[in-house]
């Protein structure tokens, strides 16, 4: 886009929404522009993007979660997302409005969005993100607290206010912190359930501004048939405050009997790993880890889960977590508050019995 | 029907380990392989020319010259020819500028071979992990995209595809004239193995291109043309271990879990 940075001011959410919901991970990312956008400036904005038909109501959501703005961009043939229709859309806003900051949920539609849209804006995109600075005093502190960075060279005073996105790649065993110095707007998408959302304040509105839309049918080459909800057991794993979770340890299907008896007792749900998934012993809804769903819960059961790195970059951030394996070496002992050496199918029962004690 | 297939070698993360004393990758030893998700990106290019023999399939990749022994095996899956761009230019690319000389070498290729129906590329590439690459070369090609491709179907007259989307709660089916770009999953399909036949075929060949070759915008590749950079990267650092629980008796350890949550005010 432009290389006048300064232009470039206020950070946009992209409020994902599909059939008139507004999805959770858009909440949490208001909330996180509302810390950004103090480390950035007093003037700087918060604004929400609301992007489908008639969904004027969900304005109100954005602002209590602590929005100064909504954007809303309408239309009948934004009712569903395609990428044709959402990509040119929000482009044309990105140009006249000129945010300094564009975040998306990584999603599956955030994801196949947000590329097409950095590249047409000619603009960088870093990908699954999951911690955000803007402040290099905060950069440091975090990096002190999580990681094996040197923090020596970087200096707490510095000005830059840049957006500093840190995300694993690698599968995992690597971190990288990637910035957009010399393009705008910086742009991210950020992981479901890492980021907070603010208390919901009841009566919070701010102004909404009505973008002119343009867009054609010819502008939609794809045509979507239908969209199908699958009827899976409803497992909110990202929700949950206790996650009880089992992996191959359990030695088979019947395994997960013990593990649903666990979670009831202790009000939790159940997660899996994914040798479980893939021996088919349990859905793939289940499953927590790289390529399953993060979680951060007050408490996460490990029970006969080694601690696989992939496995490791979907829990590893929950705030306690109590691992159960038979072998002393598993590396999830690494990671856990509470290690239990021992075999699950004796441990979980005295658990459940000690629980109402 | 003429297909491209957009392939990466990558190294095989599920061996990378970590240094413990220094904290950075081991890369040493780790083999190279044929990204996951590209294997079946050409699986399913592999199903339409079993179907409609006449299909041919070229495999793109950029990388470096090593790159060919992933491409030598894509051959020997059964694609009938290679294009790899190598050159130190398009070094360090992040995905924008990545893309950029991928849809070079595609505009090249039709120069060379005319209009093509299908690209197909895989969803994410384990290494970099970001799956930006494939809307990014849609976008440049101006092509209509499907990311998250779990079914493919082609109609009988071979102009419109229909494909499953996956969602993450279910699916989205979606219409496309092509030519248009999909990036596939391993839902998708089971990737086949190489072939003896294909193996010992010499007749396939892997071209390797320079970016002058291809005729690629040397403002628009590379590490200077990438709109972002790596600020920092580091290793995550692994929790503090915690404590092992005491107890001789599985009652006991249970207890002083329990005990220690509430002590904690954990529960
Ligand atoms: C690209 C990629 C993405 C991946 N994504 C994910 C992901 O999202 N989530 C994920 O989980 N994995 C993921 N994996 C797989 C991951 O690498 C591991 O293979 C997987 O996590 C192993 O599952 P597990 O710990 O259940 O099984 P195992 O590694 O086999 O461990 C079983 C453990 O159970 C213990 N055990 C056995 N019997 C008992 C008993 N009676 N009592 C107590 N303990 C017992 C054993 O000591 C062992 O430690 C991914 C892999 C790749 C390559
Ligand atoms: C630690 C780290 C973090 C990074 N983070 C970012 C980031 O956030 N944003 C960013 O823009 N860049 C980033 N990069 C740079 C990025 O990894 C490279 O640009 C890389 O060339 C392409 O990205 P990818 O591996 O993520 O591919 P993906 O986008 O995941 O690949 C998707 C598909 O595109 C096709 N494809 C990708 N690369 C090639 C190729 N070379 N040849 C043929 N087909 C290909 C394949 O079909 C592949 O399956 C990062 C690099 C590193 C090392």
């Amino acid at each position: 886009m432009s290389t006048n940075l300064a232009d470039y001011k206020n950070i946009w959410v992209f409020a994902e929404q599909r059939q008139g919901k507004i999805m959770g991970v858009a909440l949490e990312l208001i909330g996180e522009a509302c810390k950004l956008a103090k480390d950035i400036s007093d003037e700087t904005e918060v604004c929400a993007v609301l992007v489908g038909d008639g969904i004027e109501d969900l304005a109100k959501e954005c602002f209590e979660y602590g929005a100064d703005k909504v954007y809303l961009l309408q239309h009948p043939l934004l009712k569903n997302f395609t990428t044709d229709a959402y990509a040119k859309v929000m482009t044309e806003a990105m140009e006249v409005y000129k945010p300094e900051i564009v975040l998306y949920g990584a999603t599956h539609i955030g994801r196949d969005l947000a590329p097409r849209i950095a590249a047409r804006s000619h603009t960088g995109l870093t990908a699954d993100c999951t911690h955000l600075d803007v402040s290099v005093a905060k950069y440091i502190e975090f990096a002190k607290a999580n990681t094996t960075l040197d923090t020596s060279t970087l200096d707490p005073e510095s000005k830059d206010t840049g957006l500093k996105m840190t995300r694993p790649a690698f599968g995992g065993n690597l971190m990288a912190t990637i910035v957009s110095p010399r393009t705008r707007p910086q742009m991210a998408t950020v992981r479901p359930g890492v980021m907070s959302k603010r208390e919901r304040e009841a009566g919070r509105t701010g102004e909404v501004i009505k973008v002119d839309v343009k867009l054609s049918e010819a502008d939609v080459r794809t045509k979507i048939l239908n969209i199908v909800k699958e009827a899976k057991e409803m497992v909110s794993l990202t929700d949950a405050d206790i996650i009880c979770s089992g992996g191959r340890g359990l030695g088979g299907p019947e395994g997960f009997k013990l593990i649903q008896e666990f979670a009831d007792k202790v009000g939790g749900v159940v997660g899996s790993s994914r040798a479980c998934v893939d021996n088919g012993w349990i859905d793939h809804a289940h499953q927590v880890g790289q390529t399953g769903t993060t979680v951060k819960p007050k408490i996460y059961f490990a029970c006969g889960i080694s601690g696989a790195i992939q496995h490791l970059a979907g829990m590893q951030d929950s705030d306690i977590i109590v691992a159960i394996n038979k072998d002393p070496d598993a590396p999830i002992f690494e990671v856990a508050d509470y290690g239990i050496v021992g075999d699950l199918y004796k441990v979980i029962p005295q658990i459940m019995e000690a629980w109402d004690k | 029907m003429k297909v491209i297939v957009c392939a990466k070698q990558v190294p095989d993360t599920n061996e990378i380990k970590i240094n413990p004393e220094t904290g950075s990758l081991i890369r040493d030893g780790v083999p190279s392989i044929l990204n996951p998700d590209d294997a079946n990106a050409l699986e399913e290019a592999l199903k339409l020319k079993d179907m409609y023999p006449d299909t041919h399939i070229t495999v793109v990749s950029m990388g470096p010259p090593q790159a060919q022994d992933m491409l030598f095996e894509c051959l020997a899956m059964g694609a009938d020819e290679a294009i790899l761009l190598s050159d130190r230019a398009v070094g360090g690319s992040d995905t924008y500028a990545t893309s950029n000389a991928i849809s070079a070498v595609i505009d090249k290729y039709k120069k060379e071979f005319g209009d093509f129906d299908i690209i197909f590329g895989g969803r994410q590439a384990i290494d970099g992990d970001t799956a930006q690459v494939g809307p990014q070369i849609a976008e440049k090609q101006h092509l209509p995209q499907v990311t998250y491709v779990v079914d493919f179907k082609l109609s009988d007259d071979k102009k419109t595809v229909t494909v499953k989307r996956q969602l993450e709660d279910g699916y989205e089916e979606i219409e496309v004239k092509t030519p248009c770009m999909l990036t596939c999953t391993k839902e998708l399909n089971q990737p086949r193995y190489m072939s003896m036949k294909g193996i010992f075929n010499k007749d396939k060949k892997i071209t390797v291109w320079s970016a002058a070759d291809c005729e690629v915008d040397l403002s628009v590749v590379g590490l200077k043309a990438s709109p972002t950079n790596v600020y920092r990267s580091f290793t995550p650092r692994p929790k503090g271990k915690g404590v092992m629980v005491a107890g001789d008796t599985e009652a006991e350890i249970a207890a002083n879990l329990i005990a220690s949550f509430k002590e904690k005010h954990i529960i």
